[in-house]
């Protein structure tokens, strides 16, 4: 990245004097003295012999200094082994002082091995799975609100896979498909299986507004979404550069992009007074700021419909986005998982509609697209990488291999997704029954004086709970989040973990329960709400 | 290279004779004319310095100051934008950056493996539809069992009216545990303790399951190493090992030559060569990554061998990772030993040792993707279990593997099948070979025979070889996967994959090969 390259010797090079190698190729200079390029007409040639002198010398210092101190009384022959003979007592008695310390694990292991005490979101999901909630062995567990599984419609995935899930695994007799493939036909490439990809295309069609055609050769499939992200950020940017992201955003992206990528998020500021819509004032502003501190902004990565809000972009956003993009020369990361689980009066527009529809340079927009939320299939792992971008595409493909899905899933969701009945029937009565879970939430939230944020999609509650924490800060949003845990054994999701800039926003997952559980749920809030009414 | 070599080679010899430092390379004309010739030297090394970037500079993508574009097509566009068009609007024309890492994946070709797949995939062998098609030999499958193991599918999992527990939804729809599920976890333990003859007990909870053995050694390469430190890794090593495992982690691999002399065992003098070697240049070595048995060789560490390199992980303090995804395909007189069983006798540093497992080649059930990591170190197991949110494994095949494996009977009558079906195959593969007066290292574990086909090369170099890989692709339509592939540091060897071969391809396979063979004597 530091070299300079050919475009800006060019312009350079009428102007001013420059480096001694462009420069050098453009006077047709002698070719006696190098370096005269810098230091023509005043006494090159003493300058031009001195200054790589000079270098040189600091370059022998420079490797001398790296080089832990060899006894000198060694003849300089690498080569041959036996002059390392006498080096050996010493070496090894290096070595045991070594061996007293623990053996030495990578920075990242170091970093992560520990516990999460970090993040309220990861702490609240490991309480769940000490103590969880049933209706008859556990009636005083710790209910799941925190995680964003859909159960709503486990029934139908159930009546699906007990009349189709055999034979779409084992395939129908000897047709040579299924496992009864032999040889050859084992060959499958990481990125999926091309009747997959064909299947999920016509998926995709259908989920993202029907009006948008998508091509299987754009899609990497990967084990989920969440490795969908990784593979992006590790294409898109490279360590220590950044993505602009909008808060409140899915507590997961940390890992996602910071861990293995090495990418930071930076985060982009939204506000309840504008219902947590996107601001393009904001984002420039995180742009320059980033800008200014030297960091390299290379995307945005925007979850639509919002994780955790629920509310989608409108056309005209998604244009100025598009535009920003564009004059700062940026990637666009779109999540668009929720794509299906609308229910709002707000039609959502995926981004592949709007580039499709004008022309834009495209090969800046990835969408990332899965089955956990949309299908309630988040145990399959199945996800896909969407991009417009060629490059990208040919690095994401060799990067699947690290996180490919297994054949036997392949072929069971190939043979859902192409069950265009099914599908169908599955979507109506998913959307019908997130509302009507949607909308009994929120009433009963109401009910108990708390506030939601617009939603249109996704199966979250953002709640405003400001009115019940003291002191206004995220220390008071956290007290009560330990009171929802240990007091109304619900686990829910602190909008501080979410990085939202305001306390007291709580993200309440509806979809992890049952409609009957919903009064259950509303009564262990009123608890705290009463307590917390009553102590102040 | 030169410029380096002659540097240090000069400033060793100041270190001894203690002369001025007015100027630099001095020591190395030492005596007759230093001065001069002290300045001559390095200003030619500089102005051939200034000649090799000259034509870098020609070939590399324009770019702007911060952003830069990469790919090929916008170039021409660029070039033919006017000079005086200012550098913002340059940076805008062209197309978006892409990482450094990404660009350097996507713009490395295929592979000679994946050029060899790509050819099978095309155009594959059918006896019958299609006799002129190519052999595959060149993969990392084994289907020698799967009539079995689909037999069992069919009569226990999914048949008719069979009650497969997967059909409870509850337990496969939603989230389930990223590093794999606890029943799974417990089979595999039991698998893995009955591939090594019950030596050794596993303990499920030091654990993860990943998506595939590679996943699972990259993220082990995570836990272990940071970007630009080394790992000793034992050549022969499967084909693409190295490059995938450096994509993302910025491993570096330092190969550890093993020769047919020693029958391409491991030596430890040979890695403490490497392991000095590699700390001369600079590099942080953090570990050993081995193959046991061998994938390329296919043969076993003995018991010896890896307590020495216990012993060598100890006193340089490094990790030891071993990758063992062959251990229940293992055939012959020689005795299979796993470190693990190592690890039961001594009680220190267990800290240091991991161990990389896979399913579905000791399962016969390729595609099923799963990768197990065995460690002892509860740090690096913790990092994993939160790595493997990036490579986790869909719960069908779980649910589905987990079933299998509790069928103890049928899994005993599996892997005694599967030893016993590699044993004949690889026989008669080698016996095939040997009637053509080609030899092959004798293997105990693993579906791959390695096969000196030196003597049917033009000249003894890489190039003759690669050209002998071609003429066995293109001409006899065997897809094998050449040494060079596996950093073989002789040329001439072949990897040979025999699990997806049947008894009856073995005299074609045989036939095409002694064509091949006349072509060269003749």
């Amino acid at each position: 990245m530091t070299q300079t390259r050919k475009p800006t010797n060019l312009t350079r090079k009428q102007t001013n004097p420059s480096p001694s190698s462009s420069s050098s190729s453009s006077t047709g200079m002698k070719l006696i003295v190098p370096l005269q390029g810098v230091v023509q007409g005043r006494g090159g040639l003493l300058f031009g012999s001195l200054i790589p002198c000079a270098l040189f010398y600091f370059l022998q210092l420079y490797l001398k200094r790296r080089r832990p101190d060899n006894p000198s009384s060694n003849p300089p022959t690498p080569s041959t082994s036996s002059p390392n003979l006498p080096d050996l007592p010493r070496s090894s008695s290096r070595s045991n002082f070594n061996t007293r310390g623990p053996v030495r694990l990578s920075k990242l292991a170091t970093l992560i091995s520990k516990p999460d005490d970090d993040s309220p979101y990861y702490i609240g999901l490991h309480r769940v799975a000490q103590d969880p909630y049933g209706k008859v062995e556990n009636p005083n567990g710790i209910l799941q609100l925190g995680l964003s599984d859909n159960k709503l419609c486990l029934d139908l995935i159930e009546d699906w896979m007990l009349r189709n899930c055999a034979e779409s695994i084992l395939g129908s007799g000897d047709d040579g498909v299924g496992l009864n493939i032999h040889g050859i036909a084992t060959y499958q490439p990481f990125d999926g299986l091309e009747e997959l990809k064909m299947a999920f295309s016509d998926f995709m069609h259908k989920v993202m507004g029907g009006s948008v055609k998508f091509d299987p050769s754009n899609m990497v499939l990967t084990a989920g979404a969440t490795p969908a992200i990784e593979i992006l950020s590790f294409c898109l940017a490279d360590q220590g550069n950044a993505l602009l992201v909008p808060t409140p955003y899915y507590p997961g992206f940390d890992r996602d992009v910071k861990w293995r990528p090495g990418v930071d998020l930076i985060p982009v500021h939204c506000r309840s007074a504008d219902n947590f819509s996107l601001s393009i004032t904001a984002l420039e502003q995180a742009f320059s700021q980033a800008r200014k501190r030297g960091v390299k902004v290379r995307g945005i990565l925007i979850s639509n419909p919002s994780n955790p809000v629920g509310n989608v972009m409108t056309q005209d956003m998604l244009y100025s986005l598009l535009d920003f993009a564009e004059e700062k020369n940026i990637h666009i990361i779109a999540d668009e998982v929720f794509a299906g689980s609308t229910y709002g009066s707000e039609k959502f527009v995926s981004i592949a509609e709007i580039i499709d529809s004008e022309y834009i340079d495209k090969s800046r927009v990835h969408i990332i697209y899965g089955l956990s939320k949309d299908l309630s299939l988040a145990g399959f792992r199945v996800g896909v990488i969407y991009s417009y971008n060629n490059s990208v595409l040919a690095a994401a493909k060799k990067l699947s291999r690290f996180s490919s899905i297994s054949t036997p899933t392949q072929r069971l969701v190939t043979s859902m997704l192409s069950d265009k009945r099914f599908i169908q029937e599955y979507f109506q009565t998913n959307q019908n029954r997130i509302r009507e879970a949607h909308d009994a939430f929120v009433e009963g939230l109401s009910e108990l004086g708390i506030k939601c944020a617009e939603s249109s999609a996704g199966m979250y509650c953002w709640a405003d709970m400001s009115g019940l924490i003291r002191p206004y800060s995220e220390k008071g949003e956290l007290e009560l989040w330990e009171k929802f845990m240990s007091d109304a054994k619900i686990n829910i999701t602190p909008g501080s973990a979410c990085h939202c800039i305001e306390p007291g926003w709580f993200r309440i997952c509806f979809t992890t329960i049952t409609l009957e559980d919903i009064p259950l749920v509303i009564e262990r809030i009123r608890r705290v709400v009463e307590s917390c009414k009553s102590s102040s | 290279m030169t410029k380096t070599s002659s540097s240090s080679s000069s400033f060793k010899h100041r270190g001894t004779s203690g002369m001025k430092l007015i100027v630099p390379l001095q020591g190395v004309v030492q005596g007759k004319g230093g001065l001069f010739l002290g300045s001559i030297i390095p200003c030619v090394l500089f102005y051939i310095f200034q000649l090799y970037f000259k034509p870098r500079h020609r070939s590399s993508s324009p770019s702007s100051s911060t952003h830069n574009s990469n790919s090929k097509d916008k170039l021409s566009d660029i070039s033919v934008l006017p000079l005086s068009l200012s550098r913002t609007l340059l940076s805008h024309t062209g197309s978006v950056f892409i990482s450094g890492r990404a660009n350097s994946l996507s713009r490395t070709g295929h592979s000679l493996y994946d050029v060899g797949l790509g050819q099978v995939a095309e155009n594959p062998y059918h006896e019958i539809h299609n006799p002129d098609g190519v052999f595959h030999l060149g993969g990392d499958d084994n289907n020698l069992c799967m009539d079995l193991v689909q037999e069992w599918m069919e009569k226990n999992a999914m048949g008719e009216g069979r009650n497969f527990s997967m059909l409870n939804i509850g337990g496969i729809a939603p989230y389930q545990p990223f590093d794999g599920l606890m029943e799974l976890k417990m089979g595999v333990a039991g698998f893995m303790s009955q591939a090594v003859e019950n030596s050794v007990f596993f303990n499920p909870s030091q654990m993860v399951l990943t998506a595939g053995d590679t996943a699972a050694i990259e993220i082990l390469s995570f836990c272990l190493a940071d970007y630009g430190n080394a790992f000793l890794v034992p050549t022969p090593h499967s084909p693409n090992f190295a490059e995938a495992a450096k994509w993302r982690t910025g491993l570096e691999i330092v190969p550890v030559p093993c020769c047919s002399t020693d029958n391409f065992n491991l030596s430890i003098t040979a890695l403490d060569q490497a392991y000095n070697q590699a700390k001369k240049r600079g590099q942080n070595v953090r570990g050993i990554i081995m193959t046991n048995p061998s994938n390329t060789v296919g043969n076993l560490l003995n018991r010896e061998t890896l307590c020495s390199l216990l012993d060598f992980a100890r006193e340089k303090n490094i990790h030891i990772v071993s990758n063992e995804i062959f251990a229940g395909s293992t055939y012959g007189s020689e005795e299979f030993v796993s470190i693990a069983e190592i690890m039961e006798a001594e009680d220190i540093d267990r800290d240091k040792v991991h161990i990389v497992y896979g399913l579905s080649n000791d399962l016969s059930a390729p595609g099923f993707r799963v990768g197990v990591i065995y460690s002892y170190n509860l740090n690096v197991l913790a990092a994993c279990r939160k790595l493997a949110r990036f490579s986790s494994i869909s719960t069908p095949p779980q649910q589905l593997l987990t079933s299998m494996l509790s069928d103890t009977r049928f899994i005993q009558k599996l892997v005694e099948i599967n030893r016993s079906r590699l044993q004949k195959m690889c026989s008669a593969l080698a016996a095939g070979l040997k009637q053509l007066g080609i030899e092959c290292i004798r293997s105990s574990g693993g579906f791959y025979c390695w096969v000196d086909m030196s003597r049917l090369m033009c000249s003894y170099s890489d190039k003759g070889e690669l050209e002998l890989w071609d003429r066995l692709l293109n001409v006899a339509k065997i897809n094998v996967t050449p040494g060079s592939s596996c950093q073989c540091i002789e040329p001439g060897w072949f990897r040979f994959c025999f699990g997806a071969l049947t008894e009856c391809d073995i005299p074609v396979v045989m036939e095409r090969i002694r064509r091949i063979s006349e072509a060269t004597k003749s």
